[in-house]
């Protein structure tokens, strides 16, 4: 029978399938204005209208701001994937990936790999426009580069979440507004922004239990000690767990669609 | 041992909910043929085919593809076919040569062999034009070609359209039957679906029509249509007053007479009967135009054997 001779390698698939993806928003640049508009727009309202305000000047709160937009823009960036999947899943093209002979994961995959692209470019841009309005960590570059890798690697294992969610919802539109209230819920009832004492009481206890709390600390910690602190060390051990089950959760979902 | 069949369906069977879409649905298909299952809308052929082509699992049920189950073995089952299903399932935002080579790749060939093979289809197809244009400005046709094109890259000898021409022009349809039947002389095997009749005659050398999720009849389309019966004659009466005398006069001969104003139509058992109906119109002095005697189509075994109030 003359059918090819291979399959191809789960990791030739997540690379062809990453490629796809890639090219995909090479053709529609437009999929990337979100992640590039929101951190600078973000930064310079929020910058300007309270830094005044939370910490008595723009210079004094943009050590508290730019670790929270960022965190703030992983999260939204990380919520693209799931409405892209279920676009993906109504258009049929799944289908036919699915017939093919490959590893059911690397559709999925192949999908966050492309998506990481959105989250370093988010991250730069937030980076800059921090930097561009003042911002000058007292740590050397090595760390910058430390934190913007926690803050994707982060923002990458959220999207298998958002990614299952968009698996297992039942229109592009249901994921996006779940995605964005999660976001802004997820953000704002955080440190992101204000500082936790600011708050009140049960506010104070939400904002403990939120997980992005623990990530903008870790952040600043590293930013203000310039070392690997006890807190990074947990943030990267949740992150590989989160991946760990939602990705299986994310394929399972994909191959009961 | 007997030439193994491209495919066994036994006993398949599915439930949405409550309904059976499928229900205990078998049979063969032998390399080499054309497959046709045929159905009005919603009659469970787009389930079958999905359950045949591992996208959908059976409540119960077996297919076999090539003598390889698609349950336990589904990746080397899914190795051996290619599948174009009713929707297009391209990529709308890329090429179509990017589509091409990306699911070359993913086919498992090698960058090189993958680039070489897209060329291939690009000309097979008639898509060399518009390669490298995007998508959104195909056609309804060039997007079907570039579809099927793209379920031929590894060159599978099992080949699944469902609804291959549906919503395309009569020339663009034309066109498909004869990358069809091309393929057909290349030696694969094809399972297609169809609500056209006309298109399951041109195409199908065995047919099975399903109906609520039963298959009601199977057969080759000549088998199908002998079993509705001979020949229809129709003609229409001159004077109708004389059309109720018609009717009494050639019921004893032939049986039901349907009839719709002034036409009537009828089935012969034997085309020697025209003779004698006419000879007895003739007698009883029925002047009758516009005779027409037609051979059985698909199109009444359609009507005869399937409800149609899905």
């Amino acid at each position: 029978m003359d059918v090819q001779k291979h399959n191809g390698s789960l990791i030739m698939n997540t690379a062809t399938m990453a490629y796809r993806n890639l090219l995909k928003t090479v053709h529609n640049p437009d999929r990337f204005m979100d992640v590039i508009v929101q951190p600078v727009m973000f930064m310079l309202m929020f910058g300007y209208l309270f830094g005044g305000a939370i910490a008595g000047g723009v210079q004094a709160y943009l050590p508290t701001i730019v670790p929270g937009i960022l965190m703030q823009t992983m999260l939204s960036a990380a919520s693209g994937s799931g409405p892209q999947i279920r676009e993906d899943l109504d258009s049929g093209v799944f289908d036919r990936f699915k017939s093919l002979p490959m590893a059911h994961i690397a559709p999925l995959a192949g999908q966050l790999f492309a998506d990481s692209l959105r989250l370093v470019i988010a991250t730069i841009t937030s980076l800059t426009t921090g930097y561009l309005m003042g911002w000058r960590p007292a740590v050397g570059f090595g760390w910058i580069i430390v934190i913007a890798l926690l803050a994707i690697f982060t923002g990458w294992a959220l999207s298998w979440l958002f990614a299952l969610v968009g698996l297992l919802a039942k229109s592009a539109s249901a994921v996006q507004s779940f995605s964005l209230i999660a976001m802004l819920v997820l953000s704002f009832m955080s440190n992101a922004f204000v500082p936790l004492h600011s708050l009140t009481k049960p506010l104070q206890v939400i904002a403990h239990l939120n997980p992005v709390t623990y990530v903008i600390t870790a952040i600043r910690q590293i930013l203000a000690t310039g070392s690997w602190t006890h807190e990074a060390g947990l943030v990267l051990g949740v992150d590989v767990v989160i991946v760990l089950i939602f990705a299986p959760l994310a394929v399972w979902a994909y191959d009961r669609n | 041992m007997a030439a193994i069949n491209a495919i066994e369906v036994s006993h398949l069977t599915k439930q949405f909910g409550k309904k059976t879409v499928v229900d205990d649905v078998s049979f063969k298909v032998r390399p080499g043929e054309v497959f046709g299952l045929l159905g009005p809308n919603g009659a469970g052929k787009t389930t079958t085919l999905r359950m045949m082509t591992t996208l959908l699992k059976a409540d119960a049920g077996q297919v076999m593809i090539f003598g390889h189950d698609t349950v336990k073995e589904g990746r080397l089952a899914r190795s051996m076919f290619g599948l174009t299903g009713q929707y297009a399932s391209v990529d709308e935002d890329i090429s179509a040569r990017e589509n091409l080579m990306i699911f070359a790749r993913l086919n498992g060939l090698s960058r090189s062999d993958a680039k070489q093979r897209t060329t291939e289809l690009l000309n097979e197809f008639s898509l060399v034009n518009s390669a490298d244009k995007a998508l959104k400005n195909f056609s309804g046709g060039m997007r079907r070609r570039l579809d099927l094109a793209v379920s031929l890259i590894t060159r599978p000898t099992l080949i699944f359209l469902d609804e291959p021409t549906t919503g395309l022009d009569p020339r663009t349809r034309t066109q498909m039957w004869d990358t069809i039947r091309r393929l057909v002389k290349q030696g694969s095997t094809i399972i297609l679906t169809t609500q056209y009749l006309d298109e399951a005659d041109q195409l199908a050398d065995h047919l099975a029509i399903i109906d609520h999720g039963k298959l009601v009849k199977m057969g080759t389309p000549a088998e199908l249509k002998q079993q509705i019966g001979g020949s229809k004659l129709t003609f229409k009466v001159c004077q109708t007053a004389q059309i109720t005398a018609a009717v009494q006069l050639l019921t004893p001969q032939v049986g039901q007479i349907q009839q719709t104003d002034s036409a009537l139509s009828m089935r012969l058992n034997q085309v020697n009967q025209l003779n004698t109906i006419l000879t007895m119109l003739n007698q009883a002095k029925i002047k009758i135009t516009q005779l027409a005697v037609q051979e059985p189509s698909l199109d009444d075994v359609f009507m005869d054997l399937t409800v149609g109030k899905n």
